[in-house]
């Protein structure tokens, strides 16, 4: 089955693409389409972020139009349609964030990466973000490696720690 | 975080353990899946079913506040596929109690989702998780995977009849998809832009059917109505408004976190379990139901209780149950000029008056902050939030809106400070020191 799988997609590994059945499972048969912000997840995890011709493979993998599969992915905050560094942090800045230091965190990680919102460091290793609603407000500021790790109450001491940790 | 405070707890009594307390065993000895059992075991029927949760005036804890019992009615019942979808798309700022609900006590939620199933009549479920909580979807998936091995999911639940399926669907960061029918486009596989209303997801929802879409919590609590009955659990509350509510205490308190009280609390009983305020300094605002609802000033919000009613008609929201505290040090300016960035990056840009009005939104507030408002800008803000409320497909618009009017309305000398100083009225010195990012004395 995964020969069968690389053969009708190339561009994506086998391992992808075998997460990417297990997704399409969950679905009715006749609606392959909705496994596809999970598809593209799946994908960029493993491009690191998604091209448009990583787009339109995981479109045809799933029998759809690419331009369908490129609204979805210009959609959502957070997948990637350039590269990114290898640690993309994101920061909640958002109001109930702001009031425990959000805004502040978000400065201090400017200050110390000599980068702004939306810019990559010059080793191409850190990529900062500013965030909406993480759903977190109680642990803020709140902070987000990657995409799927969550960081919480990020006072200068932690921040400093997420960033020496970040080899 | 795990639970600090509580008074008449049931969704959480799940969290004492923290983060050892989730998996299927734990719920089951605490009771859990034996509503589940009851009602199958019983043949209990739909009508019954569904005439127990609207006695106990559960009223959907996802902001709106539209009774449980009364959506569930309206499911057709003779349609041969159907739907329930758990929204956990928990994106409101100052909202964060489905993201602990599904942390700590993930079986809860997927016991009210079977049971809603069986009172609707729908075979397949699935709950749409924020894209930011990645670590709380992989739990839900391994709650789900218990559930199933136990015989909770899956063809002939417990030896029945009744056969439903439960799968989880995690978004990837959009807080448009918190609207019901923008979560069903999304779950489709599209841009997750709100459909018009009617047809209501009652009739046609999910893929076309009929689907019952309501909040986690709302969904959590079902097991516990069952459990006490429904007039045990409307008693808890106060009429009209049953039960206990989760309540995300966030901002200038000294324990922010989620804190579980009956319905018609005093919020100074809640201010006072949230550790009261940070550093002993004065209230001087609150919004009571996440980012969207109306502020109201400190005096106004003392005065109020924890409720649909009471915080409605002091002229505001209880929404989801946010409660974003702030205190002397904010600069109301600059906190709703966070908020109007929020809604204009948000907007999904299909009506006009929410993409452009939400821009100009964002932008004068911006000029005002940055001390170049001009006189005219506060009616100008007023005039562009008439030509958005109500003028759109989603209640967006309005959301973005209601903090413009409500702190213009309530804090308008200091707008017009801002306007005519071009600067703050509250210190910068001080700003900065009250969100205690910084030591005291630390450049």
């Amino acid at each position: 089955m995964n020969t069968q799988n690389t053969l009708l997609c190339p561009e994506l590994s086998a391992e992808s693409l075998l997460k990417i059945d297990r997704e399409v499972a969950k679905y009715p048969a006749d609606q392959k389409q909705s496994a596809v912000m999970a598809a593209l997840v799946i994908a960029q995890d493993e491009k690191g972020w998604l091209s448009k011709e990583t787009i339109a493979a995981v479109a045809g993998y799933l029998g759809m139009p690419p331009i369908a599969a490129y609204e979805v992915a210009s959609f959502y905050n957070m997948y990637d349609l350039h590269p990114v560094g290898k640690y993309k942090l994101t920061v909640c800045t958002n109001l109930p964030c702001a009031l425990s230091g959000g805004v502040h965190a978000a400065d201090y990680v400017k200050e110390k990466l000599g980068i702004d919102f939306n810019e990559t460091t010059a080793d191409g290793k850190f990529t900062l973000k500013e965030g909406e609603c993480m759903g977190a407000c109680g642990d803020a500021p709140v902070m987000l490696v990657n995409n799927k790790r969550m960081c919480s109450f990020m006072l200068p001491e932690q921040i400093d720690a997420l960033l020496a940790e970040c080899k | 975080m795990a639970l600090i405070d509580t008074i008449n707890p049931l969704l959480t009594t799940g969290w004492a353990k923290g983060d050892a307390g989730w998996s299927l065993k734990d719920y089951e000895a605490r009771g859990g899946y034996k509503q589940l059992r009851r009602v199958l075991e019983s043949k209990m029927t739909q009508d019954d079913l569904i005439a127990e949760v609207k006695k106990s005036v559960l009223r959907g804890r996802g902001g709106a506040g539209f009774p449980t019992g009364l959506k569930w009615s309206f499911m057709p019942k003779a349609a041969p596929e159907k739907y329930v979808v758990c929204n956990t798309d928990e994106g409101e700022p100052g909202t964060f109690k489905d993201r602990d609900l599904l942390r700590f006590d993930p079986h809860s939620t997927i016991e009210g989702m079977i049971i809603a199933g069986y009172a609707v009549g729908a075979k397949r479920g699935y709950n749409y998780i924020h894209g930011e909580i990645f670590e709380i979807y992989q739990r839900f998936e391994e709650a789900l995977d218990q559930a199933r091995a136990a015989g909770y999911l899956g063809n002939n639940i417990l030896g029945s009849d009744f056969s439903f399926d439960l799968f989880a669907h995690h978004g990837w960061g959009a807080y448009i998809c918190g609207e019901e029918t923008g979560l069903l486009e999304s779950i489709e596989g599209k841009k997750g832009q709100p459909r018009y209303k009617p047809p209501f997801p009652a009739n046609f929802g999910l893929y076309g059917k009929p689907t019952t879409i309501n909040n986690t919590e709302t969904f959590a609590a079902i097991p516990f109505i069952l459990g006490m009955g429904a007039e045990a659990y409307l008693n808890l509350g106060k009429p009209n408004n049953g039960g206990t509510k989760l309540f995300s205490v966030s901002g200038h308190v000294n324990r922010p976190g989620n804190y579980e009280v009956p319905m018609g609390t005093p919020f100074a009983k809640l201010l006072e379990m949230a550790g009261g305020m940070r550093g002993g300094r004065k209230l001087k605002a609150v919004i009571p139901g996440g980012s969207s609802a109306p502020v109201l000033p400190a005096e106004v919000m003392m005065d109020c209780t924890m409720d649909y009613d009471s915080i409605a008609k002091a002229g505001s929201m209880l929404g989801s149950g946010a409660v974003i505290v702030m205190d002397e040090t904010v600069c109301m300016v600059k906190a709703l000029e966070r908020l109007s960035y929020f809604y204009y990056e948000e907007s999904c840009g299909q009506c006009t008056p929410c993409r452009e009005g939400s821009g100009w939104l964002y932008r004068v507030v911006h000029r005002i902050e940055h001390g170049q408002g001009r006189p005219e800008d506060l009616d100008l803000l007023n005039r562009v939030t008439d030509n958005m409320m109500g003028k759109t497909i989603c209640a967006l618009a309005d959301a973005a809106a209601f903090p413009v009017r409500s702190f213009i309305k309530h804090f308008k000398s200091e707008f017009e400070y801002h306007i005519e100083n071009k600067k703050c009225l509250v210190d910068p010195e001080i700003q900065r020191m009250g969100s205690g990012f910084f030591k005291a004395g630390a450049a």
